[in-house]
């Protein structure tokens, strides 16, 4: 690269970030905005590069098949760096200043719980495409991902039945790992096991020494996992480099979530047990299809399609059904259609929203790390979010407003 | 007895692992008065330089050992001259730019490599202590900050290159008068405190993943050690990652590994306030 024609890449790249900051006249009436906040630099990157990639994707099909109303949609992306303030602020300007009809993003629990109450006193619907750990309970937000009700209560019976009934449990150290290992440690129960212990990690720690020789202590006959994010790749390192990986089996609700199975080593990540909605590998013809767009659209050298990448393509879909069905973008009549219980027919499978959580009915899978693939060994048809739908009835309380913290 | 074994040789990691990452900010910082904030992105870019060597089928080893340190000591070349020598003597002003290279840094290696998390398998397999694995990398790590302390004592003391170096940063007008150009001695003192950034980094790959972004969890660590370390450059070095390292380590076994990290800075913190000038500020006074 010579260095005028660096300049001239440079300066178009300054442009473009600025694009959002100034929106052009934004309410070009024949366009819709459609906000995205995922963080696509900063630790979880590798959670919000794929996301941003199906949310390009989705808009783009949209707007290829005539937009929504007979109108363009003009995707707004934020890039909030893995900084919680940044998020605030983008939700804000997302809201305000983009007046977007909709926002999606948001990756950990902790960024969602910022931008919900933006949104929400901003009168902006929200979509929370991620899988996360359930209870959250707004009229205004629609949770699309997958939920440990969905999840952990098929991934840990199918497991202990495999490797026994002793479990010790690695998780991060904020409101995801908090309250997904309480519903490990209620499923371990509730099928006749116990948890040795629940061991939490901020989320820059690099350092699993101390933990690897403790688990060896407690010998435990499994270890589920709830680790994210770049530094705690570490854990699974270090614990293949102590030589126990083929010691103790795994099981992890976040593990190839961030693509650690390609990260790792075939003898460091083989037969890990993950659970999730949504796996490249699912033999249907509407994931063939979409492969093939996604293929094209973004290189046959895509690492790999992730959950989460999906769950933004899926969480588009619903809301653009429920436009289509509402025929308007008022908040209200958008928000009254999606309550219909709309569905799409998705890669992953059906997935239709329940109008009592505002979250979702999908297929679950279980799958098995093998050579840096992963290998459906199990499919659950149609799986309903049970933790958030203990706890939270958006049709008998439409001003509930709240995350339920499930009570183990 | 056997976990005790392994308690052992988990501290002689902890503390080996904080020798091995604040080495290059103890002679940025501890000799030449730089504080360097992109310390912690001169490491990744020797976890990057491992990374992209083993791509061009160079062993590891010879990876971890020379392309990193020499790679990243190229780059301290570079922002040396460019950047740093204009603002010998202003701390402030230093942290300023160097903050700023951090970011740049950060931005470069995101263009140029992408985000998404890198890394490398630890070689050497593992060893058991009784029913206790322990990975065989691990005693290499520890091995690698005895050997180094070894080396920079040896380079300060018994060669004229220390010496020199040693007497132009505390007398750079008294070095001139003797025939010696100091910009010439900050320029190499400046790559070489770099390469040992980018060992750090080369030698931390097999354990982390590398993204971008990794320097900033080592970054504080590094500076913590140092600062604590006091004006000896090798004497604190040691002292305060044994301190630092046992106490994170020994109070991580015992707790959790968020009281470890709580315990690692109280530490520090009633360290400074007790030993303002760190430790070699009272103890092992006119050490290195």
């Amino acid at each position: 690269m010579d260095r005028r024609s660096f300049i001239q890449s440079s300066a178009a790249a300054l442009a473009g970030t600025a694009v959002p900051l100034f929106p052009m006249s934004a309410m070009a009436a024949d366009e819709i905005v459609v906000g995205s906040i995922v963080d696509m630099s900063g630790g979880l990157d590798i959670y919000g590069k794929p996301m941003a990639d199906c949310m390009t994707l989705a808009v783009e099909e949209q707007n290829a098949a005539g937009g929504l109303l007979g109108k363009k949609i003009r995707l707004a992306t934020y890039d909030p760096q893995s900084n919680m303030q940044l998020y605030a602020q983008f939700a804000q300007q997302s809201a305000l200043k983009d007046k977007s009809t909709v926002v999606m993003g948001g990756i950990t629990s902790a960024s969602r719980e910022v931008i919900r109450p933006v949104l929400t006193r901003n009168k902006t619907l929200y979509f929370y495409n991620t899988q996360y750990e359930g209870g959250v309970c707004d009229r205004n937000t629609f949770c699309t991902g997958v939920t440990p009700g969905q999840t952990v209560a098929k991934l840990i019976p199918y497991a202990m039945k495999k490797w026994g009934k002793k479990v010790y449990v690695v998780a991060a150290d904020y409101n995801y790992g908090q309250i997904t290992s309480q519903w490990v440690k209620k499923f371990v129960q509730e099928n006749g096991g116990s948890v040795a212990s629940i061991d939490f990690f901020p989320l820059d720690v690099t350092n699993f020494g101390p933990t690897i020789s403790k688990i060896e202590a407690a010998k435990p006959d499994m270890i589920v996992s709830a680790l994210v994010g770049g530094a705690h790749i570490s854990f699974y390192r270090q614990w293949a480099a102590a030589g126990l990986t083929k010691k103790i089996p795994l099981a992890s609700t976040t593990f190839a979530g961030g693509n650690e199975h390609i990260v790792l080593s075939q003898a460091e990540a083989d037969g890990f047990l993950i659970s999730y909605n949504y796996f490249q590998n699912l033999d249907t013809p509407q994931n063939k299809a979409f492969k093939e767009r996604f293929y094209k659209r973004f290189g046959a050298d895509y690492p790999n399609i992730t959950e989460l990448a999906m769950g933004t393509y899926q969480g588009f879909k619903l809301w653009a059904e429920g436009v289509k069905k509402a025929g308007s973008l008022d908040r209200e009549k958008m928000i009254a259609a999606l309550e219909t219980g709309i569905s799409i027919d998705g890669p992953s499978g059906k997935v239709s929203l329940d109008p009592a959580t505002h979250h979702c009915v999908l297929n679950v899978s279980i799958a098995e790390v093998r050579n840096k693939q992963l290998n459906i060994v199990e499919t659950f048809q149609q799986q309903q979010p049970v933790d958030t739908s203990a706890v939270c009835n958006l049709v008998k309380n439409p001003k509930d407003n709240q995350q339920y913290v499930i009570k183990v | 007895m056997d976990l005790a074994l392994v308690v052992l040789i988990q501290v002689l990691y902890a503390v080996a692992s904080l020798v091995i990452v604040s080495a290059g900010l103890a002679v940025i910082f501890g000799m030449m008065k730089v504080i360097n904030l992109a310390h912690g992105e001169f490491m990744m870019l020797g976890a990057y330089a491992v990374i992209a060597a083993l791509k061009l089928g160079i062993n590891l080893w010879i990876a971890m050992f020379i392309v990193a340190p020499i790679a990243v000591g190229l780059v301290g070349v570079v922002l040396e001259r460019l950047v740093i020598r204009r603002l010998y003597g202003r701390m402030v002003d230093t942290m300023l730019a160097t903050w700023g290279l951090s970011l740049l840094l950060v931005g470069i290696v995101t263009s140029v490599a992408g985000n998404t998390t890198a890394g490398v398998s630890a070689p050497l397999g593992s060893f058991s202590i009784g029913a206790y694995s322990v990975s065989g990398y691990t005693l290499v790590i520890i091995a690698v900050a005895v050997a180094l302390s070894l080396a920079i004592r040896f380079v300060l003391t018994r060669t004229q290159l220390g010496l020199i170096a040693r007497g132009t940063m505390q007398k750079p007008d008294m070095a001139n008068a003797l025939g010696i150009s100091p910009s010439r001695v900050y320029s190499v003192t400046f790559a070489v405190g770099a390469a040992l950034s980018g060992l750090a980094g080369g030698l931390l790959a097999p354990l982390t993943g590398v993204v971008p972004t990794m320097g900033a969890a080592f970054v504080a660590k590094a500076f913590i050690t140092v600062i604590g370390g006091g004006p000896a450059i090798l004497a604190g070095l040691i002292g305060a990652s044994t301190l630092f390292g046992a106490i994170n380590q020994l109070a991580t076994f015992v707790t959790t590994p968020v009281l470890g990290e709580v315990a690692l800075l109280v530490a520090a913190i009633v360290m400074l306030r007790l030993l303002p000038q760190g430790i070699t500020g009272r103890f092992f006074k006119g050490s290195l």
